[in-house]
């Protein structure tokens, strides 16, 4: 006998994530989801995003890894609400450790609240988290093949942070080809070129971030 | 990628649903998997095996359909196959696409005795 079950196996995180998504809604918080390759510079980009918006936007911050609180106390130090996530082995933050740590967090007084993702340009693209916008972050030391390698993933970006610009001299790297394989993925994809250290494009970034925050 | 804890959840919907049934015995379990899922069948069927063990699903068949990747042209409203590397639309050359088909993972049905 054959019976119909037609269930998304992977439907019980994504009920979540409209529920995280909802709660967010209610909150009036801008929810942004940080991905990329391990030391890309997730945390770097959020901590110089907050340094720009000091007393003009309030922001928070999820923080996932593994195991370690190195970035949530450094993001503390900037004195913006941040919650750790450890996953313990888990390659992704889901919606339910999301939700989990929207439960700890003072949604309330956050405008603006980055959710930084596991190290990784696979396994975050499949688990939805319940965020406004998809951020992949992408650096000059991993190649200009990225796009081509993780197409799914970019994809599923909302824009793409060019990150460490200021290695370019040093290692081999095509902006050309960065941007062409992009494209291909994605025509409508913005690519913005910045290095956390210079602080070369990060006006460009903020601006870019405040345009989403109003537009929605 | 995480076809240990998705077979898990696989095995659990469909335990769940041949209790429904009042099911002695789980003869087949018919799944969707789309090529762009990420998930990989041959680990799948690794797991269940393993995982299925002392269950009224153990030793059932497991019947993938595979769902090619397809999109949506958001320009011209064309519907293609999409290639690797290249997603812009082949009608109008446009590359703003929606993903259609290709994501999928999950159970269409269960054969049951």
């Amino acid at each position: 006998m054959e019976v119909k079950v037609l269930k998304n196996i992977l439907g019980a995180n994504e009920q979540l994530a409209e529920k995280n998504r909802a709660l967010l809604d209610e909150n009036k918080v801008f929810a942004v989801n940080i991905m990329a390759s391990p030391g890309a510079g997730k945390t770097s980009l959020i901590l110089e995003t907050i340094k720009r918006l000091k007393g003009k936007t309030r922001v928070g911050v999820i923080e996932g890894d593994v195991s370690s609180s190195v970035d949530a106390e450094a993001v503390s130090k900037e004195g913006v609400p941040v919650i750790q996530i450890n996953t313990g082995g888990s390659c992704h933050l889901d919606a339910n450790m999301v939700a989990n740590a929207l439960a700890s967090l003072p949604l309330a007084d956050i405008d603006l609240l980055f959710v930084e993702n596991v190290g990784n340009l696979i396994c975050p693209a499949g688990f939805a988290l319940g965020e406004q916008r998809k951020v992949i972050i992408s650096s000059i030391p991993e190649g200009d093949d990225k796009p081509l390698k993780y197409p799914v993933m970019f994809h599923e970006a909302d824009v793409v942070v060019l990150n460490k610009t200021d290695l370019l001299p040093y290692v081999r790297f095509s902006l050309d080809a960065f941007s062409r394989a992009l494209k291909g993925i994605n025509e409508k994809l913005e690519i913005i070129a910045v290095s956390c250290t210079s602080g070369q494009g990060l006006d460009d970034w903020v601006s870019w971030l405040e345009k989403q925050m109003t537009a929605r | 990628m995480h076809e240990l804890t998705v077979t898990q959840t696989m095995l659990d919907i469909v335990l769940e649903q041949a209790q429904k049934a009042h099911a002695r015995k789980v003869g087949a379990i018919n799944l969707v998997i789309g090529e762009l899922s990420g998930f990989v069948e041959d680990s799948v069927r690794f797991y269940f095996g393993f995982l299925a063990k002392d269950t009224i699903a153990e030793g059932a068949a497991l019947n993938f359909k595979s769902v090619s990747p397809q999109a949506r042209c958001r320009g011209c409203g064309n519907t293609f196959a999409l290639k690797e590397f290249d997603w812009s639309c082949p009608r109008c050359g446009g590359g703003d696409v929606e993903i259609t088909a290709g994501k999928e993972l999950s159970i269409e049905s269960i054969d049951v005795e």
